[in-house]
C-alpha cells in the first residue's frame, strides 16, 4: 500500500526543463540580470543541466563599461555570491530577447535552423519551470523596453504548448510589479502560478549596493532564493512552503499564487519536482545474450 | 527433433511479413515441446503451441500467444498514454520511448580514478559487432546514430556505503536517482540532430570505493550491476577486478570485457522500447534471437505500437491546430501549411485502412509520413500568435 500512496502523490514526469527570463536590459535593471542568474544558479545545483535550461538574459551587466567589478554579477551586497560566474551558458542574450523568440521558444515554432541549444524540446513528460522578471504592469510585461508581452498572449503559448503535450506539469513564476495579472488569464490545465505582487502592487527591489551603485535584487526573488538554499535534491519541502515566502512584512507587496489549474495537491508537489532533476530509476533485471565471436578477436 | 529445429524447418514454408503470425498446433503428448511448455516462440514469426484438453482451452492458449507476439489492450493503451485521461494506466505507462523518426545513441565510458585505472574499451569493435546488428535490425523502425565519448573525472551524484559484511561499496535503491543528474551536465548531446538521446554509461568505479555493487530492495547485489531511467538510458557498474599482487603499480590497465557489456547495455535498449521478456507467462518457451537482440515479432510488437501512437498524434495535432485556430484569431494558414495538412490527413487514413487489414509495413510508413506532416504543419514557424 505504501508503494500506491507514493505512486498517486508522485508527478509522473521524467525530465525537467526551466526557461529563465530576465525581460530588461540597461545597467539600471541589474537586478533583474541578478534575480534571473540567481534562480539559474539553483537550479543547476538542484540538477537540471544546461541542456534542458532556456536562459534569456540581455546580457549586457558582466562586461558593461559601469560595472566597477568586471564580469561579475552579484546578488548579495558585500559582493558574496557571484552568479555570473565562468560556466553560465546564456542561450538568448541582448536583441534576441524578444517577445517573439520566446514565444517560439515555448510553443516550438521555431526556424528549423534554430541550434538545440535554444530550443524547448521538452514532452508530455516534462515538469517545466517559467521564471520570468523585469518591468510589468497591469495585464503586460515589457520586453527590453520596446515591445510588451500580454497575459492573453502568454496564456494561449501555455495553452498551445498543453495542445501539443509539451509539458506534464509547469511552475511559472514571475517577479515584477503587478506580478499576478500576468498568470489571470492561464486556463490550461497542470499550471500552477506564483507572483512576487498583485494588481495595483508594485514589487521593490532589495538593497542596493554602495560600491556597484545599483539595486542588486528585487526582494521576492530573493527571499525565493533564500528559501532554495535549504533544498537540496533530497528535499521532501513541498509547494506550500514556497507559499509562505515572502510575506507582506519583508516583501512590502503581496505574494500571490494560482492554484486551481493544477490538478495535484500542492502539499504534495515537491519543490524538487520543478527546481531539481530528479529521474526515475528501475533496476535492470534483464540481459541479453550474446555470441561472442571469437575468431579474429584477441 | 527439438522445437528450435523444427521451427527452423519450418520456416522456409511461412509468409514472413511484416505483422503475420504462423502457429503450429501440435497433439499433446507430442515430445517436441518439453514438459510444462505448453508454447514454443521462435524468433521469427512462428510458434508452436500444444493442443490442449478442450478446445475453449486451445482457443485461449492462442489468442494469448497471439497478443504476446503482437499487442495486447494494454500495450495500445500505454501507445496511447498521453491521450488517455489522467490516473488511467497511471504515470507508468507513459514510460516507453516515444516514437520518433531518430534516436541518438551515446556511450560513454566514466573513469573518475584515472590514476588508479587506465581503462581501455574497444567501443568501436563492439559497436560494430555486438550494437550493429541490434541497430540493422531496428533499421525499419527509425533512423540510429551512434557516438562515444570517454570522461575522466566524471563521479557518481551519491557517495557509497561501505558494507563490512561483504568488504563491499553499496548503493542503495533510493540513492540511485540522484546519481545521474551531476553526470548528466558532462555528457553533451549533438547540436545537429533533434532525435532523442539515449545515453549508456558505463562507470568504473575509483579504487577507493570498489568493489561497488548496486543493492536491491532485498539487499542483496543486483546481479547486472545495472539500472536504467525511462526515456534516457542505462547506467553499468564495472568493477575492476582486485590486482593479484597488492604492491601493483598504478595505474592498472583495463581492458573491458565489451560483450559482458553490450549485454546488458543492448537488454536496456530493449527496455527502454519496451521490449521485456520478463512478463510473460511460464508456460511458454520463447527462442533467445541472438546477436540480432530482438526477434521477429518483438519487431513487429514495436511496430503496432508506433503506429498507433503516430496515428493517434496526427490526429490530437490536426484536432488541436483546428481547436486553437477557433481560439486564437489571428492565426493565418499559408498554402504550403495546408498542403502538409491535407497530405497528413490522406496518409493517416490509409494506414488506418492498412493497418484494419493487418498490412503493417505499408501502415507504418503510411503513420510515419502522416506524424511528420502534421507535425510540420502544427510547428511551422508562420503560425506564430503574435
Amino acid at each position: 500500500f505504501q508503494d500506491q500512496a507514493e505512486q498517486f502523490f508522485k508527478s509522473g514526469h521524467t525530465n525537467n526543463w526551466a526557461v529563465l527570463v530576465c525581460t530588461s536590459r540597461f545597467w539600471f535593471n541589474y537586478r533583474h540580470v541578478a534575480n534571473t542568474l540567481s534562480v539559474y544558479r539553483s537550479v543547476k545545483r538542484l540538477g537540471i543541466p544546461d541542456s534542458h535550461i532556456v536562459l534569456m538574459l540581455a546580457d549586457d551587466m558582466a562586461c558593461n563599461p559601469r560595472n566597477p567589478k568586471p564580469a561579475t554579477v552579484f546578488s548579495h551586497k558585500n559582493m558574496e555570491l557571484n552568479v555570473y560566474g565562468d560556466d553560465v551558458e546564456v542561450d538568448y542574450r541582448s536583441y534576441e530577447v524578444t517577445v517573439e523568440n520566446f514565444l517560439r521558444v515555448l510553443t516550438g515554432r521555431i526556424p528549423p535552423s534554430t541550434p538545440r541549444s535554444k530550443r524547448l524540446l521538452s514532452d508530455d513528460r516534462s515538469n517545466i519551470l517559467i521564471y520570468m522578471t523585469g518591468h510589468g504592469g497591469n495585464g503586460f510585461l515589457k520586453f527590453q523596453d520596446s515591445e510588451e508581452i500580454t497575459n492573453v498572449e502568454l496564456a494561449d503559448a501555455f495553452e498551445q504548448m498543453w495542445q501539443k503535450r509539451r509539458y506534464n506539469e509547469l511552475l511559472f513564476i514571475i517577479d515584477t510589479c503587478q506580478g499576478a495579472s500576468m498568470y489571470e488569464r492561464f486556463y490550461s490545465p497542470n499550471i500552477m502560478a506564483l507572483a512576487s505582487s498583485q494588481v495595483g502592487e508594485d514589487s521593490l527591489s532589495h538593497q542596493p549596493d554602495l560600491g556597484i551603485g545599483v539595486h542588486l535584487m528585487d526582494r521576492y526573488t530573493f527571499y525565493v532564493l533564500e528559501f532554495l538554499e535549504e533544498i537540496h535534491p533530497a528535499s521532501q519541502t513541498n509547494m506550500n512552503d514556497l507559499f509562505q515566502v515572502c510575506p507582506k512584512s519583508l516583501c512590502v507587496s503581496t505574494p500571490g499564487h494560482r492554484t486551481d489549474l493544477f490538478r495535484r495537491d500542492p502539499q504534495n508537489v515537491l519543490i524538487t519536482d520543478f527546481f531539481g532533476s530528479v529521474r526515475k530509476v528501475e533496476i535492470t533485471r534483464e540481459t541479453i545474450s550474446l555470441d561472442r565471436d571469437i575468431a579474429g578477436f584477441e | 527433433a527439438s522445437s528450435p529445429e523444427a521451427d527452423a524447418a519450418l520456416h522456409p514454408l511461412q509468409d514472413s511479413s511484416l505483422g503475420s503470425l504462423t502457429m503450429y498446433v501440435v497433439p499433446e503428448t507430442s515430445p517436441l515441446l518439453p514438459q510444462g511448455i505448453n508454447a514454443y516462440v521462435g524468433k521469427h514469426r512462428s510458434a508452436l503451441v500444444r493442443a490442449a484438453g478442450t478446445l475453449p482451452t486451445l482457443r485461449s492458449r492462442l489468442q494469448q500467444l497471439t497478443q504476446v507476439m503482437s499487442f495486447t489492450a494494454s500495450s495500445i493503451t500505454a501507445a496511447l498514454s498521453d491521450r488517455v485521461p489522467d490516473g488511467q494506466p497511471g504515470p507508468d505507462a507513459r514510460r516507453n520511448l516515444k516514437s520518433s523518426l531518430g534516436y541518438e545513441i551515446t556511450f560513454s565510458l566514466l573513469n573518475p580514478d584515472p590514476k588508479s585505472h587506465d581503462v581501455n574499451w574497444d567501443i568501436e569493435e563492439a559497436v560494430t559487432r555486438y550494437v550493429q546488428p541490434v541497430l540493422d535490425k531496428l533499421s525499419l523502425v527509425a533512423n540510429f546514430s551512434v557516438d562515444s565519448q570517454i570522461l575522466y573525472y566524471a563521479v557518481l551524484g551519491v557517495t557509497p556505503r561501505y558494507d563490512k559484511e561483504s568488504s563491499s561499496f553499496l548503493l542503495s535503491t533510493h540513492s540511485l536517482p540522484h546519481v545521474i543528474n551531476p553526470v548528466e551536465a558532462r555528457l553533451g548531446s549533438s547540436a545537429a540532430s533533434l532525435y532523442p538521446v539515449l545515453n549508456f554509461l558505463l562507470y568504473v568505479p575509483e579504487r577507493s570505493h570498489s568493489p561497488l555493487y548496486i543493492q536491491d530492495k532485498d539487499g542483496a547485489p543486483v546481479s547486472t550491476n545495472a539500472f536504467h531511467s525511462p526515456r534516457w538510458g542505462g547506467i553499468v557498474v564495472y568493477n575492476v577486478e582486485a590486482p593479484a599482487a597488492p604492491q601493483a603499480s598504478l595505474p592498472l590497465h583495463v581492458d573491458v570485457d565489451m560483450a559482458r557489456v553490450m549485454e546488458v547495455f543492448l537488454a536496456q535498449l530493449r527496455l527502454l522500447f519496451g521490449l521485456s521478456r520478463e512478463e510473460l507467462p511460464p508456460e511458454f518457451l520463447l527462442e533467445s534471437p541472438g546477436n540480432e537482440g530482438l526477434a521477429d515479432w518483438e519487431l513487429d510488437r514495436l511496430l503496432w505500437a508506433h503506429t498507433v501512437e503516430n496515428i493517434a498524434t496526427v490526429s490530437t495535432t490536426l484536432t488541436s491546430l483546428a481547436q486553437l485556430l477557433d481560439k486564437i484569431g489571428n492565426i493565418v494558414i499559408k498554402d504550403d501549411v495546408a498542403s502538409e495538412v491535407y497530405r497528413a490527413v490522406a496518409s493517416a487514413q490509409s494506414a488506418m485502412d492498412k493497418l484494419a487489414t493487418g498490412h503493417l509495413h505499408p501502415a507504418f510508413q503510411a503513420s510515419k509520413e502522416a506524424a511528420t506532416s502534421s507535425e510540420r504543419a502544427f510547428f511551422d514557424p508562420s503560425l506564430l500568435h503574435l
